[in-house]
């Protein structure tokens, strides 16, 4: 059964169209990550979700009840937000029982309430505390356990970890993904963070200028980007893209790299895209940076399906586990990988291996993902 | 070794321009001070002096004996108004319309501050203009109206009709005051409270109000000193033993017939003036922090 349902949801602001028709089923126990550029929609959706935005056209159900004019209180819902929301002047005891307190919990099972999320968040010796005198990474977890206390039927949140510092961001990250783990609430997670997205999603819905680009589980949403733009918002660096035009090689498809001349710029592509590809077509090759790099590369070396391709090196960028490096092929600038002990040195020629099992091609105009 | 620093004329110069500057500005600030303390001081020191002393001397000297009878005299003796209960009546009639205007315009304040900037609703930015509006207009203004409002209420010259006007006047600034605090709230706050059930009451109570106490020292020493400083309402709307103590004071002034007892009048003015400076001496501290204290975080 879907815990969520979101159909056909617009939001207007006035003239402005911030959602158009978003549709998002989210199965029960899922961990639903909606991750986009910022004015893409996702914070208005979720908090049209939460009720604290009214909806435009459309419907929104959570289980089976349709919730689109039901005040936030009666959603069954709990939220955590980017700025915490902790009320400043309360205790973070009084912060975690506010909730149960406006709902006429009885004492004593708000206290039992209290003892179990402060063991599970490690909060314990904070409850006397004011959010003023907490840093910022016991604040989240207070936010959290103001949120995991309702034990509701849908967790939302919005950018949660994106006050925090680098490190305690990434401590954070693996923590919700335990108590996700572990308690198997359905949830709603919203950030810009396309790592964040990456570890924490059952399946991420990418947001761009109020429409869903695409639904599907981190995997398929990395490999098999829908269309260009989720290509290039999931990943870092981005995928690069090189316009081509696809010829005959051998009586097999091949992308010949518009910018480039020689054959060494020509891409023979697997017998499998025969049927995709026609003689002529213009298409677009997405490369991830990771997915080529020098010709004995670990990574790719190992039954992959290699074509090689030659570059000269432009910039060097180490990045301590690998280094990334930019390369000029005819004059396409490519971000590469290579492992951080084969660091090349700056205008070599270098010859590079793609796996070609990675490679994406993309229709120019429409800019969606062809399908071998 | 250590080094010994040169003799430095053009240091020596430089330093020396700028003692003199600060000295200049000392004298000028010193100045400026004292003319504007002198006419506290005169009040206060006639105020202890003798009649004869006065007359003999003039208004502007040094008391030979101090004297406090006619603080005395001034509090519960003197002849005002008709009555010769002193200034005491008048006072307490001060207190009896400064309390309760000053609680209820505030507390009304803080609750369109609150719906102004946190429930906004369609035309709610309008109204917030149109109560502000208020701040700029002249009290002679609504004179008249507010003559033919208490008459028409039956509270003509009662203490129940000046709280009222006052309350009203007073919300303008009030609103402005807290609806501008509040705006600094963060929005987040609200719907956390709201997800977590609470309504409209209970966040103001449970959230907004614990936040607010900056802003409401500021909202209540504006308006106390406001209203118990205010002279054209309380002349217009009231009179004889109804009087609030500014109008009183001025038929203390124009008492007429008999010889003008300045001792008795200053002290009846420093009595009158000296609730606003109590509160601002020991509320100014918040009014200056809450004035420029903008986001809470």
């Amino acid at each position: 059964m879907a815990s969520l349902s979101v159909r056909r949801l617009t939001k207007r602001f006035g003239p402005v169209e911030v959602l158009k028709s978003v549709d998002l089923e989210v199965e029960t126990g899922e961990f639903v990550v909606l991750v986009g550029p910022s004015g893409c929609g996702k914070s208005t959706l979720l908090a049209m979700i939460a009720g604290l935005e009214t909806v435009t056209e459309g419907e929104i159900r959570i289980g089976d009840r349709l919730v689109n004019t039901m005040p936030p209180k009666d959603r069954n819902i709990a939220m955590v937000f980017q700025s915490y929301a902790l009320y400043p002047t309360m205790t973070v005891r009084e912060n975690i029982t506010f909730g149960m307190e406006s709902r006429n919990v009885p004492k004593a099972e708000r206290d039992a309430a209290v003892a179990r999320v402060s063991s599970l968040l490690h909060i314990d010796m904070l409850l006397n505390r004011r959010p003023g005198q907490l840093s910022g990474g016991q604040r989240q977890r207070v936010a959290m356990g103001r949120a995991l206390v309702r034990d509701p039927q849908l967790f939302l949140f919005d950018e949660p970890l994106s006050n925090l510092d680098a490190k305690l961001r990434v401590e954070m990250r693996t923590e919700i993904k335990k108590l996700h783990q572990g308690l198997g609430k359905t949830t709603v997670y919203v950030t810009h963070d396309q790592v964040e997205a990456m570890t924490l999603a059952s399946r991420i819905a990418v947001l761009h200028q109020g429409a869903v680009q695409q639904f599907a589980e981190p995997r398929t949403v990395y490999d098999r980007p829908a269309n260009m733009f989720v290509a290039s918002f999931m990943g870092s660096p981005a995928m690069n893209f090189l316009p081509a035009e696809i010829v005959a090689d051998n009586g097999r498809p091949a992308a010949q790299l518009s910018a480039a001349n020689g054959s060494q710029a020509r891409l023979p592509l697997s017998a499998d895209w025969a049927r995709a590809v026609s003689t002529g077509q213009k298409v677009v090759v997405g490369i991830r940076p990771e997915s080529i790099g020098p010709h004995l590369h670990n990574g790719i070396a190992s039954g992959a399906e290699v074509r090689t391709l030659e570059a000269v090196i432009d910039v060097v960028e180490p990045t301590g586990a690998q280094t990334m490096v930019l390369v000029r092929v005819g004059d396409r600038e490519v971000i590469t990988t290579f492992p951080s002990d084969a660091t090349p040195k700056i205008g070599e020629k270098a010859s590079l291996a793609i796996d070609m099992r990675k490679v994406c091609l993309f229709d120019p105009s429409s800019e969606h993902l062809l399908q071998r | 070794m250590s080094e010994v620093a040169a003799y430095d004329p053009m240091a020596a110069v430089a330093g020396w321009r700028y003692r003199r500057a600060r000295i200049g500005v000392y004298v000028i600030l010193i100045a400026v001070a004292i003319y504007a303390i002198l006419p506290l001081l005169v009040i206060i020191l006639n105020s202890f002096r003798d009649l004869d002393d006065i007359a003999h001397r003039g208004l502007i000297a040094i008391p030979l004996a101090f004297s406090l009878d006619h603080w005395g005299v001034t509090w519960n003796k003197f002849c005002v108004s008709g009555g010769c209960n002193g200034i005491a009546p008048f006072f307490y009639n001060s207190l009896e319309m400064t309390i309760p205007a000053t609680i209820i315009s505030t507390i009304i304040g803080a609750i369109n501050g609150y719906i102004l900037s946190m429930w906004r609703f369609r035309g709610s930015e309008i109204l917030f203009g149109a109560i502000t509006l208020g701040v700029f207009m002249p009290g002679q203004m609504v004179l008249l109206p507010w003559a033919i409002t208490l008459g028409s209420l039956g509270l003509t010259n009662t203490i129940g009709g000046l709280v009222l006007i006052h309350c009203i006047q007073g919300l303008s600034f009030t609103t402005l005051f807290c609806r501008n605090y509040y705006v600094g709230i963060p929005e987040d706050l609200i719907k956390a409270a709201r997800i977590d059930g609470a309504g409209f009451w209970r966040i103001f109570r449970k959230i907004v109000l614990p936040l607010s106490p900056p802003i409401l020292i500021v909202t209540v020493i504006w308006q106390f000193t406001g209203i118990w400083n205010d002279f054209l309402i309380g002349l217009v709307f009231s009179s004889g033993s109804g009087q609030p103590i500014t109008a009183a004071l001025i038929g203390l002034a124009t008492a007429g017939t008999s010889v003008h007892e300045y001792n008795v009048e200053s002290a009846a003015v420093l009595i009158g003036a000296l609730p606003p400076l109590l509160i601002y001496f020991f509320g100014g501290r918040y009014f200056l922090r809450g004035l420029t204290q903008g986001a809470i975080k």
